[in-house]
């Protein structure tokens, strides 16, 4: 038989149960995360004026950039005083 | 398992010889007075066992006497010492041999010297199996395949392939390649992202055997992945980008030569084994461990051929300016690689300019164009220049500096051309950037944002642009590194 080594980083992956999804919007804190990509401001001052008429209370996050991860501290604050986050992908 | 080679003595003295070689058969009247001499000396035969006859020599069957004596030439006469060897007389040598066994005339009659022959023990089959014997255990995975798998087709389904075939990791192939570094195989060479996992020298190189690297390629492979996997660098980014980008390799130094390198003649393309396979290792590397494969984490909308492999060498000998890694900090003499998000090359064509300012002026116009005409700042460039290119500059004496500095200085553009909408174009920058467009400029490379590079054939007014990814702190920086 032969054997061959495995090439991977040979990772198990963790197995997380999604969060319970909201039951409403209405006293929900929701982030809302521009990575810095060009207009992504635009699509959230959008998003933001559509959530808080629906009673959200929004706040606003941006990494220093998108091609990199954002830093832990952010994703840390955004854990803190979110329910729930909408991120901004792309152009 | 028994030592089949506790015949080794602590103390005395060891020949090495083999049937198939001529010196050792020249030698037999030396063997045979040295054996009525030097009663405690043993005598080892690697290829036949009545060899040579009459003197009870003991037949190394499985060499692995052989093996652990070092030898590498036969005839070899070793003094063993403690259970080490002491000295060692390589092939026929008389003087060596009289002062190592302190005997005295022998075999006057031979010639006084006579070169050895290369030992059993360093030929395939025998050397890779040998080398097991004392290498560190491995600790990959070992996946068994079905008897009816076919392990090329193995790899490609279990997706551990570019796309092309890749050479089976067997453990036997891995230990041959870890031949190539004295790095021990659990030495940690990086964490790779996305996934972050941990890429050994052993991961390392089981993913350059799938590449086709050889073992002395390997050196070249660990220090691109350590490089790729810096904060600086960026590979995370670089990996999922939508943008055509991959790392593009350029190696400097001795090394070039020795691994029989591309800068000639096609280097940025096909060919040359050392070329296409450190460059495919490192892309192997990057994704089979840190798990960024197209589709999944690896967003790019086109990619680029060289995606697959894009490592070529720098033409040293024959450059206009002093080697890449040199102007990047490496000290003159030493072997380095030097890693650049980049594109596909492009070629750019100019057969008139025979003075340096008009040639400077094509590349120039031909530079403002990566990304798009329009935009500045935001993208880092290699300029490849070739030989025929590159004469022009050396007859007039510009050196590096000056060829880069006069580039930006022509890359100046007038704000009015790249704001949005101007030339009835959408892209661009915002006219509020400026307080005066009308008079303002802006630089299309930021300071240290163009890398010239001296390669390729020497017919051919031409050279190449590789235009970069998102540069600076939030994006890739070039980075160049020493092989250990």
């Amino acid at each position: 038989m032969t054997t061959l080594l495995d090439p991977t980083g040979e990772l198990s992956p963790v197995t997380r149960q999604p969060l319970p999804r909201l039951e409403g919007l209405t006293g929900a804190t929701i982030g809302l995360l521009d990575i810095s990509k060009p207009r992504g401001d635009v699509f959230l001052d959008r998003l933001q004026s559509l959530l808080e008429s629906r009673g959200a209370k929004v706040e606003r996050f941006r990494k220093p950039t998108f091609a990199k991860n954002a830093p832990p501290d952010l994703r840390r604050e955004i854990a803190e005083r979110c329910d729930a986050v909408i991120e901004a992908l792309a152009d | 398992m028994t030592d089949a080679a506790e015949w080794v003595p602590r103390d005395g003295l060891v020949v090495v010889v083999k049937r198939g070689c001529p010196t050792c058969n020249t030698v037999l009247p030396a063997l045979v007075e040295l054996r009525e001499a030097r009663r405690d000396l043993v005598v080892v035969t690697q290829d036949d066992p009545a060899f040579p006859e009459g003197l009870g020599a003991i037949f190394d069957e499985d060499l692995r006497g052989s093996h652990r004596l070092g030898i590498e030439v036969v005839p070899t006469l070793v003094e063993r010492v403690a259970g080490e060897n002491r000295r060692v007389a390589i092939g026929w040598n008389r003087e060596e041999w009289q002062e190592l066994s302190r005997v005295s005339d022998l075999a006057p009659d031979l010639p006084a010297a006579r070169p050895g022959c290369g030992a059993l023990n360093l030929e395939e089959p025998h050397a890779s199996r040998l080398a097991e014997l004392d290498s560190r255990p491995l600790s990959a995975r070992a996946v068994g395949l079905g008897d009816d798998e076919d392990p090329i087709e193995a790899c490609f389904t279990r997706g551990w392939s570019d796309g092309l075939p890749v050479v089976p990791p067997t453990a036997q192939r891995v230990r041959r390649m870890l031949t190539g570094t004295a790095r021990p195989p659990d030495e940690l060479v990086a964490v790779v992202p996305p996934d972050y996992a941990s890429a050994t020298v052993e991961k390392v190189a089981i993913n350059a055997v799938m590449a086709g690297c050889l073992p002395e390629h390997l050196p070249v492979v660990l220090a691109c992945v350590e490089a790729a996997c810096t904060e600086e660098f960026n590979w995370h980014g670089l990996a999922a980008t939508t943008y055509f980008s991959g790392p593009v390799v350029v190696v400097n130094g001795p090394i070039r030569r020795q691994l029989g390198m591309s800068w000639g003649i096609n280097a940025l393309g096909q060919g040359n084994r050392a070329n296409l396979t450190i460059g495919r290792a490192l892309q192997l590397t990057l994704r089979n461990v840190g798990g960024a494969r197209p589709g999944e984490v690896d967003r790019a909308t086109l990619g680029n051929p060289g995606k697959l492999s894009f490592c070529f060498a720098e033409n040293e000998e024959g450059s206009p300016w002093e080697p890449l890694a040199q102007a990047r900090g490496v000290a003159a003499g030493r072997s380095a690689v030097t890693l650049f998000a980049g594109e596909g090359p492009r070629g750019v064509v100019d057969q008139l300019s025979r003075e340096p300012e008009s040639l400077s002026r094509s590349l120039a116009m031909a530079l403002r164009t990566v990304a798009h005409p329009k935009l500045p700042l935001g993208f880092d460039a290699m300029l490849v220049v070739t030989p025929e290119h590159g004469r022009v500059f050396r007859e007039a004496g510009w050196t590096r500096q000056k060829l880069e500095r006069r580039l930006l200085e022509l890359l100046q553009i007038p704000a009015r051309e790249m704001i949005r909408g101007a030339g009835g174009c959408a892209e661009g920058v915002p006219a509020s950037m400026f307080e005066d467009s009308e008079s303002s400029t802006i630089p299309k490379f930021r300071p240290g944002g163009l890398l010239l590079v001296h390669a390729g054939g020497g017919a051919g007014l031409f050279s190449a642009i590789i235009g970069g990814w998102i540069n600076g702190e939030g994006g890739s920086q070039p980075l160049t590194r020493e092989i250990q």
